[in-house]
């Protein structure tokens, strides 16, 4: 194991049932030390009630967790060095911003000087060191979630867990809580396991992601491996937009409805589907060397950045920059690099 | 000068026109408060200074004798027996509305957590009492209390009364009447809120290492103080002031101030005294209420 992080915790053959509803297939899972993991999958999937075993809240129906060697399966949430950040972030509403973080020193009954500086040093470390005797429906919605998050981190936690949290939060802010995620997690080092439905939010904060789908994780991998190469369809389509096309092995490609796609390797099955993203998709007016699609333009979408076309033949979309002049019906040539087209498993 | 119209809720009108409407709908409330809550109120103050004439007439001379005499002064020295009794009053409502909040959580706890169908039910268990009268559900205690019964010799086997005696007048009958018929006041105002509880409160308490006195003490007390502060008004004031419990199940041995003002309307025929003693019992409750809400002043329960 030399040169490997340490595994910190270990997901080992977790089923959870309620009654005859299965919520969670067979799930093995390493998540390691220091390391900003998501759950992401569409509700339903699952991944609420992994992280609710994880954090104590929940018994599985068989497996065990395991937290840096230690079976921590049947301890409850009081006994685990994990915290929470709820969905709702669930702040004592009638507690003051400065003893809602304090709330699980004092539960723990911390000296009062321990209390003070390490609540103060925290809610500092969120800049949230000037509303500390406010009352949580003083606070926007983002300022909520820093409360919640410095509640849960004053514990100096060995994980964090994270659901939803930025359910609650508008788009913009959105975006801007999510790098401050990241940069926090780096900072502190702590290990994040993140639940997420919203698979731009996970791209921008994880390290890795795994993609649950029906109580299954369907794939695990850096942000750039599972949307690069998705495994399966449901990956392809569950991270951002793609087009999907239904092919036939040929010698060095696949036979498709858009004609004939090379590709670097052969697929390994006879029939099954490729997939390419909408911004891989060269557009030009002349045709182009290899893997090149004759089209017509059906619709346009100005999105700001770009334009978003729909194509025949194949109904594909085609992401391009917007300072090309399209009109609907104009024929293009497409160009579908082999680089950029991937084999799907199903 | 026209007035100006404005746009309320959707609605063209003038702030005249709204004015009027309002006091057209409120006037008659108003009216019955003042005729039959305000007025007597004031005459009621008014009579407590007043003077018993001979054959119990009011006569309309003012002193304080009323409440010198409910203080034990009398021409023959001093008897602590009304101070007592308003003592004991205050005891009986703090610890019926005390036990009602001990059974009630668990109870209203247990009916949230039935599934929707069965909740109903249990509630109109709950409920069903209201609709028989007072009077007739303390009489049926008479028979449960009968030496006959269990309660009654199962007491008498441990020796706390003598075998084949009632269990009733005394202290503990009025206490279980008492309960019984004010559980439901605390149960469905209490209920309303245990019904809503946000449970990530309680995972978030657990999850921050609280113990299960704290995760009552931070997750669950402050989110039910609504529905316990009515509970506890709508059964603290009632029991300060009940006379039928405690004259049937309770006796000569057993009185409490209900009893006390109802001698005097009744049977004394001192309306003056019994307007001091009223005016007492109203200033006992506003005082008991407010040190309630002195000490839930962190959760802000009132």
């Amino acid at each position: 194991m030399n040169g490997q992080p340490e595994k910190n915790l270990v997901i080992r053959d977790i089923t959870k049932s309620f009654g005859s509803v299965t919520a969670l297939k067979t799930v093995n899972q390493e998540v390691r030390q220091g390391e900003f993991f998501t759950l992401l999958g569409p509700s339903g999937c699952g991944k609420t009630t992994l992280l609710r075993i994880i954090a104590g809240l929940e018994l599985p129906t068989t497996g065990s967790i395991i937290l840096t060697g230690k079976d921590i399966t049947s301890l409850p949430a009081a006994k685990r060095q994990v915290n929470t950040v709820f969905q709702s972030y669930a702040l004592f509403p009638h507690l003051s911003i400065f003893e809602n973080v304090a709330f699980g020193l004092r539960s723990r009954k911390f000296p009062e000087a321990e209390v003070q500086k390490r609540v103060a040093a925290t809610l500092d470390l969120l800049e949230m060191g000037a509303m500390r005797d406010r009352g949580p429906d003083q606070l926007s919605g983002g300022q909520r979630q820093r409360v919640a998050i410095a509640r849960a981190l004053v514990n100096e936690p060995d994980i964090l867990l994270l659901d939803e949290p930025m359910s609650a939060l508008d788009a913009k802010l959105r975006a801007q809580v999510q790098e401050e995620l990241r940069r926090l997690q780096r900072r502190l080092g702590t290990t994040f396991i993140m639940v997420t439905h919203d698979q731009a939010e996970a791209l921008v904060c994880s390290d890795r992601i795994a993609v649950m789908n029906a109580g299954e994780i369907i794939q695990c991998g850096t942000p750039e491996e599972v949307y690069d190469f998705p495994r399966n369809r449901f990956v392809a389509e569950f991270l951002g937009a793609a087009n999907l096309v239904h092919a036939r092995r040929a010698p060095g490609g696949v036979e498709t409805e858009i004609g004939y796609l090379k590709l670097n390797r052969e697929p390994d099955w006879l029939e099954g589907l490729v997939a390419i993203r909408p911004e891989w998709i060269k557009v030009g007016a002349v045709k182009p060397e290899l893997n090149g699609v004759h089209a017509t333009i059906q619709d346009i979408v100005y999105r700001g950045t770009n334009f978003d076309l729909a194509v025949s033949p194949g109904a594909m979309r085609v992401r391009t920059n917007a300072f090309k002049n399209f009109k609907i019906g104009d024929q293009v040539w497409l160009e579908l690099p082999p680089n950029e087209l991937v084999v799907l498993e199903d | 000068m026209k007035e100006s119209s404005i746009l309320w809720r959707g609605e063209m009108t003038t702030r005249r026109a709204l004015t009027g409407r309002g006091m057209s709908f409120l006037s008659g409330g108003m009216l019955w408060l003042l005729g039959f809550l305000i007025l007597p109120s004031l005459i009621f103050i008014a009579l407590s200074f007043a003077e018993r004439g001979v054959y119990g007439e009011v006569i309309w001379t003012f002193s304080l004798e009323n409440y010198r005499r409910l203080a034990g002064f009398s021409s023959f020295g001093w008897t602590p027996d009304y101070l007592l009794i308003l003592g004991r009053s205050v005891i009986v409502a703090f610890v019926t509305t005390s036990v009602a909040i001990l059974l009630s959580y668990p109870l209203t706890f247990f009916i949230a957590s039935r599934p929707e169908r069965s909740r109903f039910m249990w509630l109109v268990i709950i409920i069903i009492p209201f609709w028989t009268n007072i009077v007739i559900r303390t009489y049926a205690w008479f028979f449960l209390f009968s030496p006959e019964f269990p309660f009654a010799r199962i007491a008498a086997f441990l020796g706390l009364i003598p075998a084949g005696t009632s269990l009733y007048p005394s202290a503990f009958a009025v206490y279980v009447g008492m309960i019984s018929d004010y559980l439901p006041f605390l149960a469905l105002p209490l209920y309303s809120s245990v019904e809503r509880l946000d449970w990530s409160l309680v995972e978030a308490a657990q999850d921050l290492y609280a113990s299960r006195i704290r995760v009552f003490m931070q997750a669950i007390l402050p989110q039910t103080a609504p529905g316990l502060t009515v509970g506890i008004i709508l059964t603290f004031v009632p029991t300060m002031a009940t006379f039928v419990v405690p004259d049937l199940l309770g006796g000569a041995k057993y009185m409490l101030v209900g009893n006390l003002i109802q001698q005097q309307f009744g049977a004394s025929r001192d309306w003056p005294f019994g307007a001091a003693i009223s005016m007492a019992l109203m200033l006992m409750t506003l005082f008991s209420m407010r040190i309630y809400r002195r000490k839930g002043k962190k959760v802000d329960l009132l």
